[in-house]
């Protein structure tokens, strides 16, 4: 036999031997995970900042007020010739593009000289902020000058809430995408919530357990974690080629983001109705009522926060989807805004793809900007569906 | 006492899983109108599935065959010309669990009768709902709060409404699967006090395990074990003479375990 090794005398009745080292070991795992914590939230913050050091520049746009003589010569043959010589590189060529339709508006412009304040180039606006830019030393002394005699100033970027996106990078705004989401996000809702919601039910209530339904189920659930790309080919060549949706039509987008977010309805729906205790439906059968009005009337209630907050997630995740779009033709160059849902549209998370691959400072602070509306979109739509779900499991307690 | 007879059940089966599991073997027993019939017996005994025969609950179970009738008022509720829908708003139940609908309380009573066009919102419905909670004695404590959620109220007080609810469809037979094994003393007296007053109206069938419950309020008592029916008789007789050997052990054990 083993001998066994004696053991010290305990000091008193509530003595565990390695007690400290059973501690240390969860103090060590305790710091552990505030360190990985800490290091995710690490990298968010340096994100974020990073995010916003170089979009927050973009909200501001430089103006610049110079002598602008129109004459019946520029609004008709070249507008280029309304601003001196020295100036015509400081100022927006959209500016200068847009003077005849100002003059056509207020015809009482022509033939006068005078001092207007002008969206600048986009080089003169990053110099004005500070960035790189390609001015030519020339340029730079006359900025210099300009901005020495109070006549360069930098103003809220009303047109990047107005305007679409442009080759000018000083005149390119967000509006035409952000219309895009919401016309993208609309027809993705209206395409996935009621077919989700009521695949969900079906199954969850209605369907018998057969082999038929189980295989439903695995195909669904199989479906959520297709790679959003093939849905994308998928909306080519069913929804464009095969249906003849409208090419970077919003209507073709939100039906490919629709099917990439149907699983996740029918998915987060399931859970939704099987948390509904059971007692529910019995108490509903016992009454005589049929499935119809038992689901509707009683179970679709309880279940409604978690249908919504899995609806919202789902809508969330298809406002920030890019790879799919990529195919059906929304990733493109889109100036207009879009006004029916056949038209050709961008979406947000296009338009910062967009914007992304240029070169010019102006655009890349305005991807940045983008990006934070972006964010921010996500932040609102997560914190509703917080608030969804927080509200409605206090006035449902039930046990 | 009176004894006309609400209800017969002949020959009654039950089985699970596809007939793989019998829970009921041939089961025979009268039920008689505006008594308080209690049906006892261990756990797994088959009286819970007896009890949810009588209103079809079964038939929501996978898998679970029937055989036999169940005669109510001259009509075997198993015909094929009798739906379940029509069943259930016949022969009311309540559940073991308060379950009242995550609704008003006022909507908790009326959702059925509604849905059933038995009454129309308004003045009907209004009396309805009145009178329902009164059968339970509960309007005098909601009747300030009705539009307040019918999940609010106290364990015992959600069993009355379950009940009120049950009885605002005006059912000839109410079902009673143990109604107050989830609550304490004193809401367990305000239910049973409410069942004796039932009875008047209704003809009340009880899953209990309480026996000292059994005694208080049944009129008849139905011993099962193991799926069979062993003794049926009326109260007093089953306590103070159980005929078979099984109901003497079951009751001497029971009876002063609970006490």
């Amino acid at each position: 036999m083993k001998k066994r090794r004696r053991r010290l005398p305990t000091k008193h009745p509530f003595e565990i031997r390695q007690l400290k080292s059973r501690s240390v070991k969860s103090y060590l795992f305790k710091w552990l995970s505030i360190l990985t914590i800490f290091f995710a939230l690490s990298f968010l913050f340096i994100f974020v900042s990073n995010v916003l050091y170089r979009g927050v520049s973009a909200f501001n746009q430089t103006y610049i007020q110079v002598p602008v003589d129109i004459t019946q010569y520029a609004v008709t043959t070249n507008p280029r010739v309304a601003i001196q010589r020295d100036h015509r590189k400081l100022v927006s060529r959209a500016w200068v593009r847009n003077l005849p339709q100002m003059v056509k508006e207020t015809p009482t412009l022509l033939n006068t000289r005078e001092e207007m304040w002008i969206l600048a180039d986009d080089e003169v606006d990053q110099y004005i902020k500070g960035k790189s830019n390609k001015l030519t030393s020339k340029d730079r002394a006359i900025i210099d000058k300009l901005k020495a005699q109070n006549k360069i100033d930098l103003r809220f970027n009303i047109i990047f809430f107005t305007q679409g996106d442009s080759k000018m990078p000083e005149y390119a705004g967000f509006l035409s995408a952000i219309k895009g989401t919401v016309m993208t996000v609309f027809v993705t809702m209206m395409v996935s919530f009621p077919i989700g919601v009521m695949t969900a039910i079906y199954l969850e209530e209605f369907a018998q357990d057969s082999r038929v339904t189980q295989i439903i189920e695995i195909n669904i659930n199989n479906l959520a974690s297709v790679p959003p790309i093939l849905f994308g080919l998928l909306g080519l060549a069913v929804f464009i080629n095969v249906i003849g949706v409208p090419r970077s039509s919003a209507l073709v987008g939100g039906l490919t983001l629709g099917l990439m977010t149907l699983p996740i309805i029918i998915v987060s729906t399931r859970t939704a109705l099987r948390s509904v205790p059971n007692a529910i439906r019995e108490a509903g059968f016992a009454l005589g009522l049929n499935k119809f009005q038992m689901v509707w009337g009683n179970v679709l209630p309880l279940a409604m926060p978690g249908i919504m907050t899995g609806s919202i997630i789902s809508l969330a995740h298809a406002i920030g989807e890019t790879s799919p779009l990529l195919l059906i033709g929304m990733i493109t160059f889109i100036p207009d805004s879009p006004s029916l849902v056949t038209d050709a549209t961008t979406v947000m998370s296009a338009q910062i793809y967009t914007w992304a691959s240029m070169p010019q400072g102006a655009y890349i602070e305005r991807t940045s900007a983008a990006i934070l509306i972006l964010l921010g979109v996500m932040v609102i739509l997560n914190m509703i569906a917080i608030m969804i779900r927080s509200r409605f499991s206090k006035r449902y307690n039930y046990e | 006492m009176n004894n006309r007879i609400k209800a017969s059940v002949r020959d009654l089966n039950l089985w699970y899983d596809e007939g793989a599991k019998q829970i009921l073997y041939s089961i025979d027993m009268d039920i008689y109108a505006h008594q308080v019939t209690a049906l006892i017996g261990a756990s797994g005994c088959g009286k819970s599935s007896l009890l949810r025969c009588f209103n079809r609950m079964n038939e929501l179970i996978n898998g679970c065959k029937v055989r036999g009738e169940i005669v109510v008022d001259g009509k075997n509720i198993y015909d094929k010309d009798v739906s379940e829908v029509a069943v259930r708003t016949k022969i009311g139940m309540v559940f073991q669990k308060p379950n009242p609908f995550p609704k008003s309380i006022y909507d908790n009573i009326a959702h059925a009768p509604k849905i059933h066009g038995r009454v129309k919102r308004g003045l009907m419905c209004d009396k309805l709902v009145e009178e329902s909670l009164r059968r339970v004695s509960l309007w005098e404590d909601v009747k300030e709060k009705l539009k307040e959620m019918g999940t609010s109220l106290s364990g015992g007080e959600q069993q009355r409404l379950c009940i009120a609810r049950a009885i605002a469809l005006k059912p000839d037979i109410l079902l009673m699967d143990e109604p107050t094994s989830a609550l304490d003393p004193i809401s367990t007296q305000h239910i049973e006090e409410a069942i004796v007053e039932l009875k008047k109206s209704y003809t009340i069938i009880m899953v209990t395990h309480n026996l000292q419950q059994a005694k208080r309020i049944a009129d008849r008592v139905a011993f099962f074990h193991k799926g069979d029916l062993i003794e049926y008789n009326t109260s007093h007789e089953i306590f103070t003479h159980p005929q078979d050997k099984r109901t003497q052990e079951f009751i001497k054990d029971k009876y002063n375990q609970n006490g």
